[in-house]
């Protein structure tokens, strides 16, 4: 009963990344960089899952490097382009970024730089117009991702690289493993995470990109990310990145089926509700929506107590008591938001019990705040 | 122009606002003004929200003479 319904906050260990780790925790733990065997040995697998990593995004090995997580990727990818041209002080994002893509333009602006946040429409997508007007002569770098990870619609990246002179930073962390990589980026972050990886950054540099670290740095992974790299992570990521590349296109069409089932019957099921985000140009595996006089808490606890976990952009169920500044830029009902994210082991059955159990807890939430016939 | 009616939600975090909205709009006349006086956060873009899904109109938004935001919604059925 119940199923773990958050994957787009992590995804469930990849049995083929079990496995790849648990090996290579045995043969790849020692410093890759030294020249005796078992750094040999360590070496060789590393080499083997960029060299993995980097086919799966169409670029050579040496252009792949691998921060400790995916907010750290970001991070680097945004602060290091933005370091590559150090004469232009401008970034160009999307409101509906990532925090941790906010987080390094509030960084970039308490060094004396300037954040330029672009508007989206009421599905979270940025107009190519807009966006790329924004990008003027005093922008160094520009920061998009490829699909919300709130609500699932899918950027127009490559519409926007062709329409822009400075480099794109492209956040990947949703759609690799999932849906087609935008070939648009010229610096892009990912998260192994959300494809059933343990948890490891990538960040990738396309060639002829200038970057340079933000950060402290020394000889280690092409001078991108410092210090011995998580080598049985980054193993294990790899391996299940190349697995769940080959079960893509089927997956992802059930997925998709799945989504589509779930946001028409919400829709109809729970009276007084909003299904957001791009009907059809949307990442397969990701719905949300908004249900009317019920706080998002309640109701993750209400699916909790029933097994199901799922998340919220609710300021209720937020540290800062602020809504999601997603749901917000799109102007969307804020209150009783549910996000919900399948994975490889997500079933049908799931599905179906996850819907048939939903209406009775947004109607328990709303009962509880006396909103009957409201 | 004149408002109707002047809702305090002050301490009343969200959903509840849009709550006491919801309760109290028949009290005032088609055509008429209702304020919400609201200072969690998601009230701002809840009640337009509401007002969208509940076919009213989302007057804008005002202050308090205390600074708490203030939201105005137009009565239309």
């Amino acid at each position: 009963m119940g199923a773990y319904l958050d994957a787009a906050a992590g995804a469930p260990l990849h049995p083929v990344a079990r496995d790849a780790l648990a090996a290579a925790l045995d043969d790849g733990w020692a410093d890759p960089d030294r020249l005796y065997g078992a750094g040999r040995r360590a070496r060789l697998l590393l080499d083997a899952a960029r060299e993995a990593v980097a086919e799966v995004l169409s670029v050579a090995p040496d252009r792949v490097s691998f921060p400790a997580n995916g907010a750290q990727a970001l991070h680097a990818a945004v602060l290091g382009t933005l370091a590559g041209d150090r004469r232009a002080p401008g970034l160009v994002h999307s409101a509906v970024e990532h925090s941790a893509v906010l987080h390094a333009a509030e960084a970039h602006e308490a060094a004396g730089g300037r954040a330029i946040a672009v508007g989206v429409d009421r599905f979270a997508r940025v107009d190519p117009a807009q966006f790329a007007a924004a990008c003027g002569s005093a922008v160094a770098a520009a920061a998009l991702q490829a699909a919300n990870h709130e609500v699932g619609t899918l950027q127009p990246v490559d519409e926007i690289a062709g329409r822009i002179a400075v480099p794109l930073v492209v956040d990947a962390t949703h759609v690799l493993g999932h849906t087609d990589v935008p070939p648009g980026w010229s610096v892009l972050a990912a998260d192994a995470r959300m494809w059933g990886g343990p948890g490891v950054g990538v960040l990738a540099v396309r060639e002829g990109v200038r970057w340079r670290s933000p950060f402290p740095a020394d000889e280690r992974e092409s001078g991108r990310v410092p210090g011995v790299p998580n080598v049985p992570a980054i193993v294990a990521a790899a391996a299940a990145l190349r697995a769940v590349e080959a079960e893509r296109v089927a997956l992802a069409a059930r997925h998709r089926a799945w989504v589509a089932r779930i946001r028409d019957t919400v829709a109809r099921t729970v009276p007084d509700v909003e299904v957001l985000g791009d009907p059809d140009a949307r990442l397969p595996h990701l719905v949300t929506f908004s249900c009317l006089y019920a706080d998002g808490e309640a109701l993750l606890t209400g699916l909790d107590r029933r097994g199901f976990a799922v998340s919220s952009g609710s300021s209720c169920t937020a540290s800062t008591l602020e809504p999601s500044h997603v749901l917000v830029a799109m102007g969307a009902l804020t209150s009783g938001n549910l996000r919900v994210s399948l994975h490889r082991d997500t079933t049908e059955a799931e599905v179906d019990e996850f819907l048939a159990v939903l209406p009775g807890v947004v109607a328990d939430v709303r009962a509880e705040l006396g909103a009957a016939g409201l | 122009m004149s408002t109707s009616m002047t809702l305090d939600c002050r301490g009343r975090r969200c959903p509840l606002p849009v709550l006491d909205l919801a309760r109290h709009i028949d009290e005032i006349a088609v055509g008429e003004l209702i304020t919400v006086e609201a200072d969690d956060p998601a009230a701002r873009p809840d009640v337009a929200a509401w007002c969208r899904m509940r076919g009213h109109e989302y007057a804008g938004e005002c202050a308090a003479d205390d600074g708490t935001p203030a939201y105005r919604v137009r009565r239309l059925h």
